[in-house]
């Protein structure tokens, strides 16, 4: 935890004093709270006056929040520390080292730390690790929001920590060699270039002054270029239980190599339910990356039901995380239980959504793989390109799948196999 | 000039003056943008009055409204401001023919304010009868991370430079009010230099004012129906849910149709005006819409 600058404040009683133990309480909940949001928030309620209970919160609350994930733990925040302020610094107090102790300092020091060292050799240690409370806050409500498993959902939780040798050395030498060059995308926006296609007055304007008004040379502009996003949609249901933790690996090195492509890296993974991994995958250390996932993802190994997690992604993220252009890896074996139908209309709103959707299936390394399973059938047609992901020279081929729009892997292929299978099937 | 309100209440009355019916919380955060100066960062899901709001604002207050539409790749010269180069050319051509092209003169002539294109921001800055305007900088999401860097700037000083006439700083800092759809995340540096809030659908009772400030014509009965109507379809898996503005519009349709109450065939006939991907259509056609409009029926039955 930072030290607190001291804040000179105006001391009118009693109400400066807990609006600033409010915001540090807020703080270990996890929202990111500087003191200049203090300042205005003590500027608000003096300007708003200090008459009712509904309109301070309201107050407080326009200064305090900033997305809508934090709107629940400000509500509860609120409502416990305007109680009784100690009674939340109590509370606070205990669960702080319970939490800090079982999740993080053991882990750091085995598994993690090794980890951090041997992977990221190059890079600078991953910074001290931080306070857990806003996972665990927002773990909680997460659990609260999803907690409506059926009776056949396996919850089994995969254990990270053990990392076999091989495991390690492979992920090892894969982020040695991951270096995915991403083709980046042109942009509406213009930057000066002396081979570009587009005039650009005003600099010649200004260039054209130094000779008394004669235009010379015409300066030119062309558009500038952006990295895309990425979406990871990754399965980890049962039959995909030996595949998906390497596949994670290679996820945390793509989304860990900053200014080497992908703008942003989100990451989903989906067994009987969809879980954001995004928050988790940013941990520099990709043992604790990992572990944080698999705390939060609870149906690893589980059965899929990949129609109703891509249904999940549509409504709830597909709007917030697509809107760039992104391209979408979708990581399974296809092997689902739901009905087809269902499935082929959530694969098309996902391809409608996406720049392309690249299907990765680990089934393709058999060379006799047809389509013959029906989640298979159905979402053949409405991905972009389909490849292996077996191995790691399969991965590094998937970068230029990626960038080149051309590419359709072993669509054609299997979709002559699915229409010549038609008519029996 | 009129006055900023001078609390809460005031301003929840001030926008009910131009239809424009608010929860408390909206209310709040809007009268703290006033009376502290600061820009308000409005998000929430389409169609739920983030730009109405900057609109009502605007004429309650007898401000002049600016409006900035993002998109991709708004640059400084479509959002600030532009040289006039036509009209310099011919400037330059015309002091050639009189013999005068000197070059000091030229630059101090052709980079004034003559021949300055204002955009949205720079108007903004500017000084405008009645007071500092409003300014509406819709859909923020929308500009990639450049601009919206670029945006932080002006908005913590208020001021903008151009770099051959020097800085134009606003002398009273118009009233900024940002929205986003979430179609991406923008970036805390920006949000923490505002007030948030996040707009969410309003309640039943809330959503009945609305209609009625918004769609007076309609009878009490239909109101009734349409809006209990939309809140249940709200409750369903739907990839796009209807927003206040669908209500108001499908309200507006049902009218227009002579309409006195809901039936299934209406309902399907009118689905257009309420939802508007295909899938979700598709989903409320025949038994669904009766089952809702049933469920509906039924919630408006005890009041």
């Amino acid at each position: 935890m930072p030290a607190y600058p001291d804040l000179t404040l105006p001391e009118d009683g009693k109400l400066v004093h807990n609006i600033t133990h409010f915001a540090r309480a807020l703080r270990r909940a996890g929202l990111p709270i500087g003191p200049g949001r203090v300042q205005t928030a003590i500027e608000a309620v003096a300007a708003a006056g200090f008459t009712e209970k509904a309109d301070f919160y309201w107050v407080l609350h326009a200064c305090f929040v900033n997305r809508p994930e934090e709107r629940e733990i400000f509500h509860q925040t609120f409502r416990l520390f305007w109680r009784d302020p100690r009674y939340m610094e109590h509370m606070m107090a205990l669960l702080l080292p319970a939490m800090r102790g079982v999740q993080e300092e053991e882990r750091a020091a085995e598994a993690a730390r090794r980890a951090a060292e041997a992977l990221l050799a190059d890079a600078e240690m991953p910074p001290a690790p931080e306070t857990l409370e806003s996972d665990e806050e927002e773990t909680r409500i997460e659990i609260d929001a999803t907690a409506t498993a059926s009776a056949e959902e396996r919850l089994r939780q995969l254990d990270f920590e053990q990392m076999t040798v091989a495991e390690m050395a492979a992920a090892k030498r894969m982020l040695a060699r991951l270096a995915l060059p991403v083709k980046p995308l042109p942009t509406r926006r213009l930057r000066p270039d002396s081979h570009g296609h587009r005039p650009d007055w005003r600099r010649t304007f200004r260039a054209s002054l130094r000779t008394g008004g004669e235009i010379t040379a015409i300066a030119r502009r062309r558009p500038a270029t952006r990295w895309p996003a990425l979406v990871v949609l990754c399965d980890i249901s049962g039959s995909m239980a030996a595949y998906s933790r390497m596949v994670l690996h290679f996820v945390h090195a793509v989304a860990n190599r900053q200014g080497q492509g992908w703008a942003k890296v989100h990451a989903f993974t989906f067994g009987t339910r969809l879980t954001n991994i995004t928050r988790h995958l940013r941990r520099r250390d990709v043992d604790a990356a990992l572990a944080a996932a698999g705390r939060e993802a609870q149906d690893w190994q589980g059965g899929t039901r990949i129609g109703e997690s891509v249904h999940a992604f549509n409504r709830d993220w597909s709007r917030r995380v697509m809107a760039q252009g992104a391209v979408v890896l979708l990581i399974t074996d296809g092997l689902d239980r739901g009905a087809p139908a269902d499935l082929a209309r959530e694969m098309e709103r996902l391809r409608l959504s996406a720049r392309r959707v690249v299907w990765i299936n680990p089934l393709l390394r058999w060379d006799g793989f047809a389509p013959r399973a029906q989640g298979v059938r159905a979402m053949l047609p409405h991905v972009d390109t389909l490849r292996a992901g077996h191995s790691i020279a399969s991965l590094e081929a998937l970068a230029e799948a990626i960038s080149d729009p051309q590419d359709h892997g072993e669509k054609a292929r299997l979709l002559a196999a699915l229409a010549g299978d038609a008519p029996g099937g | 000039m009129t006055q900023n309100p001078a609390s809460i209440d005031a301003v929840q009355q001030l926008l009910a003056g131009q239809d424009y019916v608010c929860g408390r919380a909206l209310a709040t955060v809007a009268f703290l943008a006033l009376k502290l100066g600061r820009p308000l960062f409005l998000e929430g899901e389409a169609g739920t009055g983030k730009t109405e709001i900057a609109k009502a604002l605007a004429a309650a207050l007898d401000r002049r409204l600016i409006r900035l539409q993002c998109y991709e790749g708004l640059d400084a010269a479509a959002a600030v401001y532009e040289w006039n180069f036509a009209a310099q050319m011919i400037a330059i051509r015309a002091a050639e023919a009189a013999g005068g092209a000197d070059r000091d003169l030229l630059t101090a002539e052709l980079f004034t304010e003559d021949f300055l294109i204002e955009r949205p921001l720079l108007q903004a800055m500017r000084p405008q009868p009645g007071g500092a305007p409003v300014l509406l900088i819709d859909e923020v999401d929308r500009t990639d991370e450049p601009f919206e860097a670029f945006l932080l700037e002006a908005l913590s000083d208020f001021q903008v430079t151009i770099p051959e006439l020097g800085t134009v700083r606003a002398p009273e800092p118009p009233i900024v009010i940002l929205t986003s759809n979430r179609t991406r995340e923008v970036h805390d540096a920006l949000k923490r230099r505002c007030l948030y809030h996040w707009v969410d659908y309003p309640s039943f009772e809330r959503e009945i004012e609305i209609l009625h400030a918004r769609a007076p014509e309609a009878s009490e009965t239909l109101s009734r129906e349409v809006v209990a109507f939309v809140q249940r379809l709200r409750q369903e898996d739907l990839f796009k849910k209807p927003g206040v503005a669908e209500t108001i519009d499908w309200a507006k349709c049902l009218l227009a149709l002579d309409v006195i109450a809901l039936s299934p065939e209406v309902i399907s006939d009118t689905l257009g005006a309420i939802l508007k991907y295909q899938d979700d259509i598709a989903r409320l056609q025949g038994m669904e819409a009766k089952r809702i409009l049933d469920e509906a029926r039924r919630s408006l039955e005890p009041a």
